[in-house]
């Protein structure tokens, strides 16, 4: 032990490991989501995007920019909404229960993800695109 | 061996309330609402592709007026966390920290997430007239 050189002792053992890229993807995900949920929001807001309507909220989602646009934002908001539950679950939910709500709550942003990200390509394939997208 | 009898962070009751953890709280309280709200969003989604039976279930929850009221929670949830969250960002590139300036602009984020989420509806309510 005492031979070993600082930069040895320092390598991979630091208290921090890989604990800043929870951290970083967090304020990756949110300066990719301010762009995309500006552009969410004001499809809404300019009803562009009339969710009321079956046909209608189809016909917006097969958009192929729409679709795109729409799939980026699915996982980024989902990855970004993961990382934010998992520090709440690490701070209040202790024990054994926090190891099974962090599962679960992984499990199931990946299965949120999964359906949503399907459901847009399955409803662009399904949809022919117009000639104006 | 651990000591599990130790104080756990965040300690939440040891703290004087003040504009700049009430704001952070708040930061949190929003995100863990809109963490729900993605999950409401990849509903929507997947309405869409089961069928209009479907779409049609969830949008007349959505429409009624607990639906309505949930979703203008929503609509200021968001931009608030929104706000906010530029407000952190700045701060994580070393903007804004003075103590002043923290209370100020956490202010300001909180009058402009309201205004935005009225504006918001009243686009939307006019529309719908």
């Amino acid at each position: 032990m005492k031979y070993r050189a600082p930069l040895k002792n320092a390598l991979g053992l630091g208290s921090a490991k890989s604990g800043v890229h929870h951290w970083w993807i967090q304020r990756l995900t949110a300066v990719g989501l301010i762009p995309l949920t500006l552009w969410f929001v004001y499809a809404i807001a300019t009803g562009c995007l009339d969710v009321s309507s079956y046909e209608s909220a189809r016909e917006f989602i097969a958009k192929p920019m729409h679709a795109i646009l729409l799939i980026l934002l699915t996982f980024t908001m989902l990855h970004h909404s993961q990382l934010g539950v998992q520090v709440i679950v690490e701070d209040y939910v202790h024990g054994g229960l926090k190891t099974i709500t962090l599962i679960a709550s992984k499990f199931a942003h990946i299965a949120a993800g999964v359906a949503a990200i399907y459901s847009i390509i399955v409803i662009s394939l399904s949809t022919i695109p117009g000639a104006a997208s | 061996m651990a000591n599990h009898d130790r104080p756990l962070s965040p300690h939440l009751s040891v703290y004087s309330w003040q504009v700049s953890n009430g704001l952070s709280i708040l930061h949190r309280m929003t995100g863990f609402v809109l963490f729900t709200g993605a999950f409401l969003f990849a509903l929507w989604l997947t309405a869409a592709v089961i069928g209009p039976e479907t779409y049609d279930l969830i949008m007349g929850i959505l429409c009624s007026w607990f639906g309505q009221l949930v979703l203008f929670g929503y609509t200021f949830c968001f931009y608030y966390h929104f706000c906010n969250g530029i407000r952190h960002l700045g701060w994580d590139i070393g903007l804004g920290f003075g103590k002043d300036t923290a209370v100020k602009t956490g202010i300001l984020v909180v009058i402009v997430s309201s205004l935005l989420t009225l504006g918001t509806w009243a686009i939307l309510l006019g529309g719908a007239a």
